[in-house]
């Protein structure tokens, strides 16, 4: 039991931040609690402190709104937290859009679909033609583009705000993910992965991989979302440096041998070398 | 090195293309789900397409309203998603004096001066919507008496007020007809709510759609004030010239058209 609860760590870890956070949205919009109020767009923690999803804000800016100076501050604070921890860990730590596909992957894994269709047919790169493409259209319709289509913005709604036919985005992305595309949504298509991929290539926290301990057995790779950032694994010692991996820690909690492991970022190389562990 | 270029020279339009086709579709059902005007928003809000482009759907109105008035589109509700509006008929906007939808707005998209007259919370300036009368189906203008808009109204006698005129049916009743003034009436819809016809026979429309507008062709006369209104207009004379005598020959001159 010990052992299980071990092995998902960082997956339990997870889905308490992710559900706790929509808690408090909840809370915040049915009974009036002051501690979280708004939604994923834009909030407002403790009354004080507005919090702004910096890629809603820049589709507004270039859809020529006037952006206010709370939304500036609230996009400031966000950026710079991912960039402190990795741009990516709000994909895998707040996004309540994860857990569906987290869910669908987890099936595909179960299900052994991958073992039959190895061959995953599009780019992963298509994020950041879909994150080019909402600014363009930002610009030519004056309106944030892709705010008015976001599954994500949709699925946070739903639970914070009331269903309607939320369910029904929600059942897309999930199909799609498990019938489709292997990691489809948050792998290849989402634009906020996107924008946060590239946020995330400065962050500090860092997953690092020990290959003198690695035994090459590739449960780390099965089980990753993005599992080219683990180019390295059994080759060479180094830190998963792009911007693509979530900081999710699914690697960490299957690898046998303790050979991948949460760090911060070495900036200098030479004296990174020094103080690895 | 010449399949190389080739393969290169077709991923690359592929991916030109695929882009276009996504950026058509995606901007045809952004501009379709943004063209809705059949939609009633908190006060203050801006005008529509710069509300859309302003608010950014957080739904922290909706969080302070205390009815219950505003709602968050939702999927499938044929409305612009995740932006905030509300149904009179449903539950209306009760005009609350410090207005606390408005000021949590960070976006600005419900704009605190619309609703403020001298730096000070005036609900009364809010412009939400106009009231509309289906004088056909209002039970007031068949000569039943019900005032129950009129009486619902907070700004009475002033956004709606009765017009009495004689029944010419009976001979011996008034008629008590509703009217509604739009210099005054906020669209707050308490009327619409109130309407006891089965469908509201008086009910709120946004005001581009509910109100005409006179354009600079007209002005009071007798009103100084209304000239105003008129002061940027461009007068612009247009004189077309007329032949004075090819209008008489068009009656005399019969040779073209024996000829034909």
């Amino acid at each position: 039991m010990i052992n299980i609860l071990h092995k998902h760590r960082f997956l339990i870890l997870r889905r308490i931040v992710q559900v706790s956070l929509m808690l408090l949205y909840i809370a915040g919009n049915v009974w009036g609690w002051k501690f979280l109020q708004g939604n994923l767009s834009t909030s407002l923690l403790l009354e004080t402190i507005p919090l702004s999803d910096p890629y809603a804000v820049l589709q507004m800016f270039v859809a020529g709104a006037i952006v206010s100076s709370n939304l500036i501050i609230g996009a400031l604070i966000i950026t710079t937290f991912y960039l402190t921890i990795g741009g990516r860990v709000f994909c895998s730590w707040v996004c309540p859009v994860n857990i569906i596909t987290d869910a669908a992957a987890y099936l595909r894994r179960k299900l052994k679909f991958d073992s039959v269709s190895k061959k995953q047919p599009a780019s992963r790169n298509i994020r950041y033609w879909v994150l080019g493409l909402s600014l363009v259209l930002s610009y030519i319709l004056a309106v944030s583009a892709f705010e008015f289509i976001s599954p994500i913005a949709i699925t946070h709604r739903a639970i914070i705000f009331g269903m309607g036919l939320g369910w029904a985005a929600m059942l897309i992305i999930f199909l799609f993910d498990l019938f489709v595309l292997k990691h489809g949504w948050c792998g290849h298509i989402c634009p906020l992965g996107g924008f946060y991929s590239v946020v995330g290539k400065f962050g500090l926290v860092r997953v690092d991989h020990d290959e003198k301990k690695c035994t090459v057995c590739m449960k780390c790779k099965e089980v990753c979302p993005e599992m080219q950032v683990l180019h390295m694994v059994g080759k060479s010692s180094e830190q998963v440096l792009s911007g693509e991996c979530t900081n999710c820690g699914r690697c960490i909690e299957v690898c046998d041998d303790d050979a991948l492991n949460f760090s911060i970022r070495r900036l200098a190389k030479e004296r990174g070398n020094e103080t690895s562990d | 090195m010449e399949k190389t270029r080739r393969e290169f020279i077709l991923s690359t339009t592929r991916a030109i293309g695929l882009a276009a086709l996504g950026g058509l579709l995606w901007s045809a059902y952004v501009d379709e789900v943004t063209a809705n005007a059949l939609i009633l928003r908190p006060p203050g809000a801006l005008d529509e397409a710069d509300f859309l482009r302003q608010c950014i759907k957080c739904g922290m109105c909706v969080e302070a309203c205390p009815y219950d008035t505003l709602k968050l589109a939702t999927a499938g509700s044929n409305r612009p998603l995740g932006t905030p509006y509300f149904e009179p008929r449903e539950v209306p906007c009760y005009m609350c004096p410090e207005i606390p939808c408005v000021p949590v707005c960070p976006t600005d998209a419900l704009d605190i001066t619309k609703v403020s007259t001298n730096n000070q919370l005036d609900i009364n300036k809010a412009q939400m919507g106009i009231a509309v009368v289906d004088t056909k189906n209002c039970v007031a203008f068949w000569g039943i008496q019900c005032d129950a808009c009129y009486r619902a109204c907070p700004l009475l006698d002033k956004a709606i007020f009765l017009e009495y005129t004689k029944n010419e049916r009976t001979g011996k009743h008034a008629f008590l007809k509703p009217i509604v003034d739009s210099d005054y009436c906020t669209g707050c819809g308490l009327c619409e709510r109130a309407c006891v016809t089965q469908e509201a026979a008086i009910f709120v429309l946004p005001r581009e759609v509910g109100m005409g507008r006179v354009g600079d062709h007209y002005i009071k006369g007798w009103d100084k004030s209304d000239e105003k209104r008129v002061e940027n207009a461009t007068a612009k004379t247009t004189t077309t010239e007329i032949s004075s005598r090819k209008a008489v020959d068009s009656l005399n001159d019969m040779g073209d058209l024996l000829n034909d």
